[in-house]
């Protein structure tokens, strides 16, 4: 291993929504948090550990409302709250500690950012292994949701790359966990619920240069998206669709696939800025959206606005073409605080999974939120490869999709509802990372070793010190 | 914990036999509340109350409360907090008195004022307590429209609810930040039990239609919501209204 390259300094903070701004004694600050989504504040005691020594004093001293790990707050919901305990903002153990450039993994601590990870890495011509819809997710948020990127059917999700970590339990002790073992799994996808990770050793992904080659199409259906996406995903390292789920009658389910692979050296055109240093990790940025947005700016009209005008911007067909990381995988982060175009009222994100043997079930629930008319803008398609080992990680071999509705929408609690219980008795289930509103007898159901995660939880934590919104809402 | 959308999954209703209660408990139900506490003077009533949100598919408890005796209140509502988190506390209990009676008999006309003000006052800041422990939880106050401007016809009742329309709002303010959501709710001449063989007043609504406001306020986080939300504009007219002018109103 290399010496540690980098040290500290925070990437991206948390977002002022999310955090009080009165700070008190010792970096503890008492105040309301939500997640991106911004729906169901609580108010909790918010911590900032600069030492794992500090972590450990706060999970022995966080009380009877207990405590719960936070990354950058990219859970759409409720998963890193904890209603008047404490929540450990993990942003403050940030250091990168030892890259091993010839073999290809990284030993950080659980509060990097993968922004930050992608800064380090790429000039030395290494990538994350799985990315998610944007950047500013922690390591520890990583492992905590196990996340999925457009690789999914080639990769699985994020834990699979995780060789081990070190978790502070609730005992106050650091654990060495390894991949295959029970903790291990628990913990992957486990939403913090198994104790805080401190450190991480991730397994990364060899890249020639820090650009994509992408190719793009359009789906003027549903089965013609899904019939693109089944057919030849394979040829794809990374692969997913955008879809138009205002788009009603024949053009249902209209869609832009863009899929590709890192693009390899000789893709670039020589004697060019890209070439000569291919490695270099450029983003763009754009103004953040403003934080006081009038209810209703996002109406049915203006988002199908924008959907019709994504789905014509898109060629028909193009293939190749170079594209910058943050172009393909991360749109949104361009935007700064982008959640905050939903209004006061906040959105709530639904992701679902069913088998690929359900592909009726998937349709009809396209054809239900098309005939409902949700303002939804973005939507994402894909399909996932195999079932991934943690146990409450949620993708299973199907089809996934995910999409944002503003929470003030008249009957959306309801109408979701409905949805849950298609996916239900398609056998499938809905992401815990996303969610913040599922009804709490369909979880079982969805997720059977849920009572494996119960009983570890009983043995290893018997005092129910870790705990969150969520795992209370959802009785996890 | 609260949903995305503010629908609570444990209630705890002071007033336990209240119409408007009721009609709230049954509507948050029907969403996703399973543990409903029912606070309230123990009677038939009280029970049949809990058997019909229990046919509902709630999980349903009585505890045994009584607004004039605010010297039991922390002891019975501690009792419910400390069985779990609440969600949402709905101060429903109130009377309305009979105001000409009322007025001849002074004590009668306390009775009222303990009841709808200080009761409350006890009770609301009890729960608030209990609410910030758990940093989290909405208080929903059912005041009335006639608490906003004091009328000839029921002033006795009218100053009761005054006074806690002005406690529940300050209550709000001192809650702010701190996780718990406090919604004064005024609604305007709602057919129940109170006003039955009472004549009534324009823009009269139902139990069902307060329980669907407070549904909507809960998920917008609201701080104030009228019954209907018409009130709130006939209201602000006739609070500016000259005293002269309103004395003589037929209201
Ligand atoms: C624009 C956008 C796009 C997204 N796209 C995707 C996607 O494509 N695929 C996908 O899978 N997800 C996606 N997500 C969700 C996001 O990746 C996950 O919610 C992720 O967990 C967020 O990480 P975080 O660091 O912000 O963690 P937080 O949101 O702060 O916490 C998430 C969970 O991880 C736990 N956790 C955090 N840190 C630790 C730690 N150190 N130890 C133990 N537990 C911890 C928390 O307790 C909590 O349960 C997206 C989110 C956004 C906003
Ligand atoms: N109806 C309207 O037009 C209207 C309009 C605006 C506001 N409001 C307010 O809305 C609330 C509910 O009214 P409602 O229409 O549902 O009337 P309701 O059915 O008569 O309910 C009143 C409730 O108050 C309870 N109560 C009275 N005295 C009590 C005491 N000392 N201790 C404990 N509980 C006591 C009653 O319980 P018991 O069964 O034990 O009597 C009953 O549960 C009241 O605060 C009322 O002022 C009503």
């Amino acid at each position: 291993m290399t010496d540690p390259p980098y040290k500290g300094g925070t990437v991206a903070r948390m977002s002022a929504d999310t955090v009080p701004a009165a700070e008190g004694d010792s970096g503890t600050t008492w105040g309301p948090v939500t997640g991106w989504g911004r729906t169901a504040p609580t108010a909790a005691r918010l911590i900032r550990p600069r030492t794992y020594q500090e972590a450990a004093d706060a999970v022995r001293e966080c009380g009877v409302r207990g405590g719960i790990a936070r990354g950058l707050g990219r859970a759409y919901g409720d998963a890193a709250q904890n209603a008047g305990g404490a929540v450990l903002d993990m942003t403050g153990l940030d250091r990168v500690h030892a890259i091993d450039a010839d073999g290809g993994t990284v030993l950080c601590d659980a509060g990097v950012s993968l922004h930050r990870l992608m800064e380090v890495l790429l000039p030395l011509g290494w990538f994350v292994p799985v990315t998610p819809g944007t950047r500013y997710v922690t390591v520890g948020g990583a492992i905590g949701a196990d996340i999925h990127g457009k690789n999914h059917h080639v990769s699985g999700s994020f834990a699979r790359h995780v060789l081990s970590f070190e978790l502070l339990t609730a005992d106050g002790r650091v654990r060495t966990v390894d991949r295959g073992t029970p903790l291990f799994d628990a913990t992957a996808g486990g939403m913090g619920l198994t104790g805080v990770i401190l450190t991480a050793t991730v397994r990364l992904q060899p890249v020639e240069t820090a650009l994509m080659s992408v190719d793009t199409e359009r789906a003027a259906d549903l089965d013609d998206l899904m019939a693109r996406l089944t057919a030849t995903d394979h040829r794809y390292r990374y692969s997913v669709a955008w879809i138009d789920l205002l788009a009603r009658g024949a053009r249902t389910g209209r869609a832009v696939l863009t899929r590709g692979d890192h693009a390899p050296l000789d893709a670039l055109p020589e004697r060019s800025r890209a070439r000569r240093d291919p490695l270099a990790f450029r983003t763009s940025r754009l103004p953040a959206a403003p934080d006081l947005v009038p209810d209703g700016l996002l109406s049915r009209t203006t988002v199908g606005l924008f959907n019709e005008l994504w789905y014509r911007k898109a060629p028909r067909v193009s293939r190749g073409r170079l594209q910058r990381i943050s172009t393909f995988f991360h749109p949104l982060d361009g935007v700064p605080h982008w959640n905050r175009v939903y209004g006061r009222g906040g959105f709530v994100q639904y992701q679902f999974v069913v088998g690929h043997d359900r592909a009726d079930a998937l349709r009809r629930i396209v054809r239900r939120i098309s005939e409902h008319r949700c303002p939804s803008f973005l939507a994402v398609l894909k399909r996932f490869g195999e079932a991934d080992p943690g146990w409450l990680s949620f993708p299973v071999p199907g089809w996934t999709l995910a999409l944002d509705v503003p929470a003030g929408l008249p009957g959306l609690g309801a109408f979701l509802d409905g949805l849950d219980e298609e996916v239900a008795q398609a056998g499938g289930r809905v992401y815990l990372a996303k969610d913040s509103r599922l009804r709490p007898e369909l979880l079982d159901a969805m997720y059977p070793r849920l009572t494996d995660f119960r009983a570890l939880r009983a043995e290893l934590d018997p005092r129910g010190v870790f705990v969150s919104d969520l795992a209370r809402r959802l009785h996890l | 914990m609260k949903d995305a959308f503010g629908i609570p999954q444990s209630l705890l209703v002071l007033g336990g036999t209240s119409e408007i209660g009721l009609a709230t408990a049954r509507r948050l139900v029907a969403r996703r509340t399973r543990t409903v506490w029912l606070a309230g003077r123990p009677s038939p009533a009280l029970d049949r109350s809990a058997r019909q949100l229990l046919d509902l598919g709630a999980e349903v408890r009585t505890v045994a409360f009584d607004a004039l005796d605010p010297e039991s209140h922390e002891a019975a509502l501690g009792k419910v907090f400390a069985e779990g988190d609440i969600d949402m506390v709905l101060l429903a209990f109130g009377v309305l008195g009979d105001q000409a009676h009322d007025e001849r008999e002074p004590l009668n006309a306390v009775r009222v004022a303990q009841t709808n003000y200080t009761g409350a006052v006890s009770a609301g800041l009890i729960s608030a307590r209990a609410l910030q422990a758990q940093g989290h939880g909405s208080l929903v106050v059912l005041s009335s429209v006639a608490g906003e401007r004091a009328r000839r016809a029921n002033f006795i009742y009218g100053s009761s609810k005054a006074g806690l329309d002005a406690f529940a709002q300050g209550l709000g303010d001192a809650l702010h930040g701190t996780g718990v959501h406090v919604m004064v709710v005024r609604p305007g001449f709602v057919r129940s039990r109170m006003t039955e063989g009472m004549e009534e007043a324009p823009l009269a609504t139902t139990p069902e239609a307060v329980a669907t406001a407070i549904e909507l306020g809960l998920r917008r986080r609201s701080e104030t919501v009228w019954v209907p939300g018409a009130l709130r504009v006939v209201m602000s007219a006739l609070r500016h209204l000259p005293r002269g002018v309103f004395r003589r109103l037929p209201v």
